[in-house]
């Protein structure tokens, strides 16, 4: 993989890659709030959340990598990190064998214009004191200071049409739209700077199920006419069987499972995945066996040595307890368990 | 890839065209349908307040053009003509309708100076507040840590000087370093300059509670995924949305300066008597409150309190309009 790097333009090399991504987020305050005397001594006590923990990713180009996994697993972590709206404590990032992370914002500027992201709420994703045209505007005008007023219009009226707004709506203010209208302006944001890479962090889950059909038909669309490549996030197993090309399952901070989305559907083989899709709710009853896990998710401030699902995984041993299990390849899935790796599943 | 398809034919310079004539409507009819304006219609003592609050900065502002005699000029000024009565009391000249100073001054023009220094000053004052608070509070909460730490700790620092302490040392430096003459000419400047250090973190506090709550919106990440500078992001996405509290402060401040500058005036250590504000005037007259000359105190301090009372008002409803808490529900 490592060979891969130097060649920026070789169209089998990953688009992006992420690798041994940690981020921890500090729980305590100022420094005189983490000293501490302990046993007569002046101790630094310091607490934090860990967020990401060791995450191993490689997003293809054009193709639609979609992040699975329960609420605070890290998913919209992996998204914002990788946008660099925060920084990896730990951890390499590269995009098109480039490392991002740690850039300056000015290094940054190339990649802005091939990055975009698209975001969860989109009742605050748009500035309520712009116009739908100055929101659209403000990227094309920011990233090609030498077109003339005219061409940036044209180019808002290009994208505006292909979101499927009427382009004389520019004039109104965010807030005269409904939800689905919202997220379609912040998609076409995010397509006025011509990327080839989206995130979009949950981009339908605020959104009422009548629209998100049509804003992930939209998505799609776009994908096919601009050939774009999506790192998605969600946590609708649904969306992920329509969407996504590949998936990857999350389980708090790390990577359980990355397949194609057909196989993983066919044969989930991470514990977590499975017990995940027998939860799907379904019309036929037969044939399918629920997985019940018993506990909950543990705490993200002190993590349990081992593997991080080994709490409340039903075929665990003394291996899992004690050793992280690594992600291994096996046939087009790679997945990280020692009971797969052993064969006891 | 996209920019090189010809644009579907005739639509886009239609729809062009409506875009660039629409964006000037909008804002106006914004205005009009908001729930502020709609609360101004209906609330008559808002209606009033502003009223009131209007003539006087008018009044004031046309001073020179309205009051009857220029009491900067000496050659105007005739002591025998001191201490007259307003019209309503005996003894009154009808040259000067609201009687005159000790010093043989018609209080009507007086006072309509008087009030122009005071909300000269109030205005001066706040607009330097605003301008380092703003600043300050925006650096404070967008870029947080060490910036956030040190701007707040400065405006803890200055808020445990007390304004009048802060004007107090000043005044009484320059006066003693340059003379009362000096001090007199740049009175108005330096009663702006140390009002507006000493309520700064006012605005600043205000400024970053708000900007810590915007700089959470998604918006403002949509801002940095495209790359703009943080000032940038700060000036033009922020601040727009952070105005409503800085509104609703600039009132009760604007209010607060003026009563500053009055009573700093009242104590010696604001505007001179030659070029009185409503502060120094109250002072002036109150030598005389107990020999019967009233008027003197009296009328430039009842001009105070409506001014600085109705200033109060319109922020209390402007505060009360622009918290969506209270008018969703």
């Amino acid at each position: 993989m490592s060979a891969n790097h130097a060649i920026a333009t070789d169209e089998a090399a990953p688009l992006l890659e992420i690798k041994g991504l940690r981020k921890r987020f500090s729980l305590s305050a100022g420094l005189l709030d983490q000293l501490r005397f302990r046993g007569g001594r002046l101790v630094r006590n310091r607490k934090y959340v860990h967020a990401i923990n060791g995450v191993d990713l490689e997003v293809l180009r054009g193709e639609a990598l979609c992040v699975v996994g329960e609420s605070g697993c890290g998913k919209s972590t992996v998204a914002r990190t990788v946008m660099g709206l925060i920084s990896p404590s730990e951890g390499e990032i590269r995009y098109r064998g480039e490392r991002i992370d740690g850039l300056a914002p000015r290094a940054l500027l190339p990649y802005r214009r091939r990055m975009q992201m698209i975001f969860q709420n989109p009742y605050a994703s748009l500035n309520p004191r712009m116009t739908i045209s100055q929101t659209l505007q403000e990227p094309i005008r920011f990233h090609h200071p030498d077109w003339e007023r005219r061409r940036v219009e044209e180019k808002v009226v290009e994208v505006m049409e292909a979101v499927g707004i009427a382009p004389d709506w520019g004039k109104r203010f965010g807030h005269e739209f409904s939800g689905g209208q919202r997220q379609r302006i912040a998609i076409a944001r995010a397509l006025a700077v011509d990327p080839e890479f989206i995130v979009a962090d949950e981009p339908i889950s605020a959104l009422d199920v009548s629209i998100q059909a049509q804003v992930l038909n939209l998505m799609m669309d776009a994908q096919r006419e601009r050939d774009l490549t999506y790192l998605f996030i969600t946590h609708d197993l649904a969306v992920v069987e329509h969407f996504g090309t590949r998936v990857v399952v999350m389980y708090l901070g790390t990577v359980c499972e990355v397949a194609p989305t057909a196989a993983l559907f066919a044969t989930p083989r991470h514990p977590y995945t499975r017990a995940l899709l027998s939860a799907i709710p379904r019309l036929s009853d037969h044939g399918v066996e629920r997985v019940r896990l018993s506990g909950e998710v543990p705490t993200p401030v002190e993590l349990p040595p081992g593997c991080v699902f080994h709490g409340r995984c039903p075929i665990a041993n003394e291996r899992c307890r004690r050793e992280i299990p690594q992600l291994a390849r096996h046939g087009d899935t790679l997945i990280a368990c020692h009971a797969v790796e052993e064969g006891r599943d | 890839m996209s920019e090189s398809n010809p644009p579907p034919s005739a639509t886009p310079d239609k729809a062009l065209e409506q875009v660039a004539a629409g964006e000037r409507v909008s804002r106006l009819k914004l205005l009009r349908e908001s729930y502020l304006y709609y609360s101004f219609k209906r609330d008559i003592g808002v209606q009033l307040c502003l009223l009131i609050f209007a003539l006087m900065v008018l009044a004031a502002l046309f001073a020179p053009w309205i009051a009857p005699n220029d009491p900067y000029d000496l050659t105007q000024i005739d002591i025998m003509s001191s201490e007259l009565p307003p019209f309503w009391v005996d003894g009154s000249d009808p040259r000067f309708p609201l009687g005159t100073d000790a010093q043989g001054r018609d209080m009507l023009s007086t006072i309509l100076y008087g009030a122009r220094v005071s909300l000269i000053i109030g205005f001066g004052a706040v607009a330097l507040q605003a301008l380092i608070g703003v600043v300050f509070g925006l650096l404070a909460g967008y870029l947080g840590g060490r910036v956030d730490a040190l701007l707040m700790r400065l405006a803890d620092v200055q808020l445990s000087f007390s304004t009048l302490m802060v004007a107090i040392i000043v005044g009484a430096i320059v006066q003693a370093s340059f003379g009362r003459a000096t001090y007199s000419s740049y009175a108005v400047a330096l009663l702006v300059v140390i009002i507006g250090l000493a309520e700064w973190p006012q605005y600043a506090r205000t400024v970053r509670a708000t900007v810590l709550a915007e700089k959470g919106k998604e918006y403002v990440d949509a801002a940095r995924v495209i790359g703009l500078p943080s000032r940038r992001i700060m000036f033009r996405h922020i601040l727009p949305n952070a105005m409503s509290p800085i509104f609703v402060i600039s009132t009760v401040q604007i209010a607060n300066a003026i009563i500053s500058e009055a009573a700093l005036s009242f104590l010696g250590l604001g505007m001179p008597e030659t070029q009185p504000s409503l502060g120094s005037l109250i002072r002036s007259g109150f030598d005389y409150i107990q020999s019967g000359s009233w008027w003197i105190t009296l009328l430039p301090g009842a001009v105070l309190v409506v001014l600085v009372l109705v200033i109060n008002l319109l922020g209390d409803w402007l505060r009360d309009v622009m918290n969506p808490r209270l008018y969703k529900n």
